[in-house]
């Protein structure tokens, strides 16, 4: 840095903005987009490869493609940061003839909101969020009910009795997946508990793969999680530890040891969705379908004994049935009140805004 | 054995030249990428670089993006050059965005003009104070600036965390961990109708002119920059360092605070979990390749700033996976910086004159 004067800086500086219009006459033109009925955007907010969340979403982007081939073109943009980014990623796909456009993070709601506003013509997918307009709907999973099928399965699996879960944010979907999976133990194993580590990040495998050890060490010995990547399920993978995939099916990264996941389909809504637009038909609404309608669908189950796999199945049954479900009373939250009466089921709005862990949770939900 | 060789006096040609070899090389580069890939070159190149900065919308987008980087870059820069190195101004900014973000939650649905110079100011401080802990202890115990501020950004991270799930999240929000949407009052005023670009971008560039004139005409500047270059003639000069370790890290903590705030109340509008993409970490290299000078640090934003909205339009309009956009902006800022060093170095060959073997 020595001999640098104040005169080269600026020097560099002029010819670093010459460099930049040097650029510009070197790039050609845009191409023009070819004509289509349809163009859908996706803004994901990790990396497709995730295998995933976002993997299983543009699972459904493709589902679209092959469904509709030529009429309909898709775009994604990943790892899209759900601070100010977000807005301008919306906007851009709205301002560039995207016609649908799913966000598919909670992170997205405010900007997605606020772009509806200011692209009336344009349909907008808001994916478990709460906020909705004539030209926003919104969708989500219930894959609350394949943590109960996969906490009956770890308590009948487990020699501790205790679980461990990675978790993301503590917001009332995770909230509620924790619960529904201890309340699915506890229905086989009335002393049965979960750990839960939360790593402040949808996917950040080097701080899902601490979690899941920490958790290992704690004494759990099945692992399960609610954060995207495979890591922790790789993580108790290298320790011979049961786990569970979480979004897709892991199967390829714990051969030995995945024993079922829980598998967002999104393609059929998707479809739906673009069919729906394709025939002027798209009206807001809001979606919350599990097992039954089949976008929550359980992977083979592996690694388990047959009477297990079979308690398994029959429980998927009897949810897709109605005659079982997760929050049926009687519940008792870890302060010992009572939240739903015995034969009472919690209603979607108590599920919806879950902010307390049921009884045998261990540990104390960060408020 | 290859060396590398101070040039003595730099060629002035060169200095002009080697941005736009670098910017050349990086095209080439990024073209050979690009049609590996499978995707034509010159439309990709195109959606890059010059398709943000053609449109009214993507010139006020840059002007989002840059703002936090140069205002951040600018306070970084300085305390650099003194050999403070405060690598944590992703939690100043945090904190910045906590206090100023918890003043506007605080007089929430009043309408004062004074709410928004207070949010500023609180904004200001808070990150001034997250910054005073390193400084303190640095002064005090001779405890590394570098670990203690960077360990402070985890803190400040998960302080925002609690805050927002708990004290300040919206009541209205089913418990999700965000706060409310900050009301007029609370929200920097855009710089032009329908567009993001808010005041925040003229204060931004109000601190490089700022900058400019504290290092080229005020004692304290000189001082600096004498520390920082020869640490045994400032203190032979009776420079007294703990002020001036005190001055870099305050002056380093408050912008980033200031920018905190400026993009909570300005771009996000509301406090949560993810206000900032690592800005306070981005702005390093962007005081670096603005060789920390203060117009540098601003060439250096926006350029930044335009690898990433190049990078998303990219994907939008070429379907380039966000991947080779981190390739290709980590091409971009090898060439810059190699054809820097070698402006002022020359590669030798072969064993250094005079030495036997």
């Amino acid at each position: 840095m020595q001999n640098f004067t104040r005169r080269h800086t600026m020097l560099s500086l002029a010819g670093l903005a010459a460099g930049a219009a040097m650029t510009a006459a070197l790039t050609a033109a845009p191409q023009t987009a070819l004509a289509q009925d349809l163009k859908v955007g996706f803004v994901y907010v990790g990396p497709v490869s995730d295998h995933g969340w976002t993997f299983r979403h543009d699972e459904g982007r493709k589902a679209i493609e092959e469904k509709f081939g030529d009429r309909v073109s898709t775009t994604f943009v990943e790892s899209v940061d759900e601070g100010a980014d977000a807005e301008r990623v919306i906007t851009q796909l709205a301002s560039t003839g995207h016609g649908l456009i799913f966000t598919t993070s909670f992170g997205y709601m405010n900007p997605t909101v606020k772009v509806a506003s200011q692209f009336p013509d344009v349909k907008f997918e808001h994916a478990t969020g709460y906020k909705r307009a004539d030209n926003v709907s919104t969708y989500s999973g219930r894959f609350y009910e394949g943590r109960y099928v996969i906490g009956q399965i770890a308590a009948k699996m487990s020699e501790t009795g205790v679980a461990g879960y990675v978790a993301s944010f503590p917001i009332p979907e995770v909230v509620r997946g924790i619960n529904s999976f201890l309340l699915g133990m506890r229905s086989v194993n009335p002393e049965a508990t979960v750990k839960v580590v939360w790593v402040n990040s949808w996917y950040d495998p080097g701080k899902e793969a601490d979690a899941a050890k920490a958790l290992m060490d704690q004494g759990a010995d099945i692992i399960t999680q609610h954060t995207d990547s495979p890591a922790p399920l790789q993580t108790a993978a290298e320790r011979g530890v049961l786990g569970f995939g979480q979004a897709s099916d892991m199967i390829q990264f714990a051969p030995e040891t995945q024993m079922t996941a829980i598998i967002d389909d999104w393609g059929p809504y998707y479809v739906a969705r673009t069919q729906a637009v394709l025939d002027g038909t798209w009206e807001s609404s809001d979606t919350w379908d599990g097992l039954a309608p089949g976008m929550a669908v359980m992977a083979p189950y592996t690694n388990i004994p047959d009477d297990v796999a079979a308690m398994a199945a029959q429980t998927v049954a009897d949810i897709k049935s109605g005659a079982v479900h997760p929050f049926q009373g009687p519940i008792t939250d870890q302060a010992g009140n009572v939240v739903v009466e015995e034969g009472a089921v919690l209603d979607d709005g108590a599920l919806l805004t879950m902010d307390y862990y049921v009884e045998g949770v261990d540990g104390v939900l960060p408020n | 054995m290859i060396r590398l060789q101070t040039r003595g006096e730099a060629s002035r040609v060169m200095a002009l030249t080697a941005p736009l070899i670098a910017v050349t090389l990086t095209v080439v580069t990024g073209a050979i990428l690009f049609e590996a890939l499978g995707k034509p070159a010159g439309p990709t190149l195109h959606a890059y670089f010059i398709q943000p900065l053609s449109t009214r919308f993507g010139l006020s987008e840059l002007l989002v993006k840059a703002t936090p980087l140069v205002l951040i870059g600018i306070g970084l820069s300085i305390g650099f050059r003194a050999n403070v190195w405060n690598i944590g101004a992703e939690g100043q900014l945090t904190l910045g965005a906590i206090t100023g973000g918890a003043l506007a939650l605080a007089f929430y649905e009043v309408d004062s003009p004074l709410l928004l110079p207070g949010m500023l100011i609180a904004g200001t401080l808070g990150g001034m104070a997250w910054a005073a802990i390193p400084a303190y202890l640095r002064i005090r115990f001779n405890a590394n600036e570098i670990l203690v501020s960077l360990m402070l950004t985890y803190v400040a991270g998960l302080f925002l965390s609690y805050l927002v799930s708990g004290p300040l999240r919206d009541p209205d929000g089913f418990n999700f961990p965000e706060s409310r949407l900050f009301h007029d009052a609370a929200t920097l005023p855009t710089l032009m109708q329908g567009l993001r670009a808010h005041w925040g971008a003229v204060i931004a560039l109000f601190a490089v002119i700022a900058a400019w004139v504290f290092l080229s005409r005020t004692i304290l500047g000189f001082q600096l920059k004498v520390l920082g270059d020869a640490p045994r003639a400032a203190s032979f000069a009776g420079y007294r360092e703990p002020r001036l370790v005190w001055f870099s890290l305050l002056l380093g903590g408050g912008l980033a605070g200031l920018a905190g705030v400026i993009e909570v109340s300005g771009a996000v509008g509301q406090l949560n979990p993810s206000i900032s993409p690592g800005y306070g970490f981005t702005a390093i290299i962007v005081a670096f390749l603005g060789r920390l000078h203060p117009l540098g640090v601003l060439i250096g934003g926006l350029m930044m700033a335009l690898t990433y909205i190049g990078g998303e339009n990219a994907q939008i309009a070429i379907g380039l996976p966000v991947s080779v956009t981190g390739v290709f902006q980590g091409v971009l800022l090898f060439y810059v910086l190699a054809c820097d060093l070698l402006i002022h170095y020359r590669i030798k060959i072969g064993r250094p004159v005079g030495v036997k073997a």
